[in-house]
């Protein structure tokens, strides 16, 4: 088995914050933490290879990186590609998480990388690339590596991988179907009675927590600041452009509204199986209130009304992907100069 | 989505009639919808009237956006 290896400007031997800027540089054989891993890997694998590049240059040159490491993975027909370990550096983390995507996707050959949980890059990429919890200290090098190695070898082997206590990944979020011994009913009663007489029990669900964040402030005042409007009541254009799910949906659009002075029952549907649509059906405008804003766009209570609405379905969907949602319309509306958002939810 | 849009800095105003979702999911901005079947309307009252209601309701946004504080509205 063929390994190239990503590593960080401080890992891969050129120094410190002062090398950041340091462009992309591949060096045959391993280097740094690869030459421990090297010797963890199972007979007959070797890492052939190591991309070593500065964590401001891989974050502001994202393109040039994803392109380099693409080029030498293919060049050097790798079976594996590993990134980091990155523990708690941030940029180390978001920079191994997109090049781990892109080869994943480029190549389709299996990817591994390793992080602390609170890594950023953790929230944008562990869906995609599997990733190592690696606790955030590097005194944890050896065994962080071992289970890079034994994971990076069951997916070259084609091997199931297990559950992630048991491999200790971070969970992806997926649902995995597996036989068991009692019912549903018979494990719920046995939680029931554990929680009654005061013992310890494992949900089967882990139990999502929701960090409070800081309240953003205004950067403009309201009578000058360009507001859209985003929804996820799943109200659409007729004929459903985007082919809006009315559940489940991974996908959302964005609509325009220039020149309209309401949203008219003729031009818009609704794509959401999890309300009775008929009123919003008949005016849109009490699901996206265009008429209302651009009422106060004349009057000078805002400065403008953005000229698209964005707009998907909120109904059974997973958490994860509305966070990847939330993040998608987030960097369309930053492009587009909006100052502030009303999201009208149903 | 909200607290996705305001990590990226931009402020939300989240109009729902499911206030108690929006403050457990950590959104920072909040003002009661009407329904959850026409959360800016109401077809019991007159289309006076109903405009008159969306008029409010948006007003609380732009004043729950306008505001420093965490707020339900």
């Amino acid at each position: 088995m063929k390994v190239v290896h990503y590593l960080n400007q401080f890992f891969g031997g050129v120094g410190g914050e002062e090398f950041a800027d340091t462009p992309p540089n591949f060096l045959e054989g391993p280097v740094g933490p690869g030459n421990l891993l090297n010797q963890i890997l199972p007979e007959g694998s070797q890492i052939v290879g190591t991309i070593v590049c500065g964590d401001n240059y891989a974050v502001e040159n994202q393109q040039d990186i994803v392109s380099f490491v693409n080029a030498k993975v293919k060049e050097a027909r790798a079976d594996l590609f590993v990134a980091g370990p990155c523990f708690n550096a941030g940029r180390y983390g978001m920079s191994a998480g997109a090049v781990c995507e892109a080869v994943k996707s480029e190549s389709d050959i299996p990817v591994v990388t390793a992080m602390s949980e609170e890594n950023p890059g953790v929230d944008v990429y562990r869906g995609e690339v599997l990733i190592v919890d690696s606790g955030s200290s590097p005194a944890n090098m050896r065994d962080v590596l071992v289970r890079i190695a034994n994971l990076g070898a069951k997916l070259a082997n084609d091997e199931t991988v297990g559950p992630p206590s048991a491999e200790g990944y971070i969970p992806q979020g997926f649902l995995r179907t597996e036989f068991v011994e009692k019912t549903a009913a018979q494990r719920l009663a046995e939680m029931l009675m554990a929680k009654l007489n005061g013992e310890s029990f494992e949900p089967e669900i882990p139990v999502t927590t929701f960090e409070p964040i800081p309240v953003p402030l205004m950067t403009t005042e309201i009578a000058k600041a360009k507001i859209a409007l985003v929804t996820d009541g799943g109200l659409v254009p007729r004929s459903n452009p985007d082919n809006l799910p009315r559940a489940f949906s991974r996908v959302w659009g964005a609509y325009s509204i220039d020149e309209r002075p309401k949203l008219l029952e003729e031009d818009f549907e609704v794509a959401h199986g999890g309300y009775d649509n008929a009123h919003v059906q008949q005016d849109p405008n009490r699901l996206v209130p265009v008429d209302v804003m651009r009422e106060m766009e004349r009057s000078g209570a805002i400065g403008s009304l953005h000229e698209e609405f964005l707009s998907t379905t909120g109904n059974s969907n997973p958490l994860e992907n509305s966070r990847r949602i939330g993040r998608e319309m987030a960097q369309r509306l930053k492009e587009a100069g909006v100052d502030a958002v009303i999201l009208t939810s149903t | 989505m909200t607290t996705e849009m305001e990590k990226a800095g931009i402020p939300v105003a989240q109009v729902t009639p499911m206030t108690l979702v929006a403050e457990t999911v950590g959104s920072n901005r909040i003002i009661r919808g009407r329904s959850i079947v026409h959360p800016l309307g109401d077809v019991n009252l007159a289309p006076e009237e109903e405009h008159e209601l969306r008029r409010m309701l948006v007003q609380r946004a732009l004043d729950a956006l306008a505001s420093e504080d965490r707020t339900t509205a």
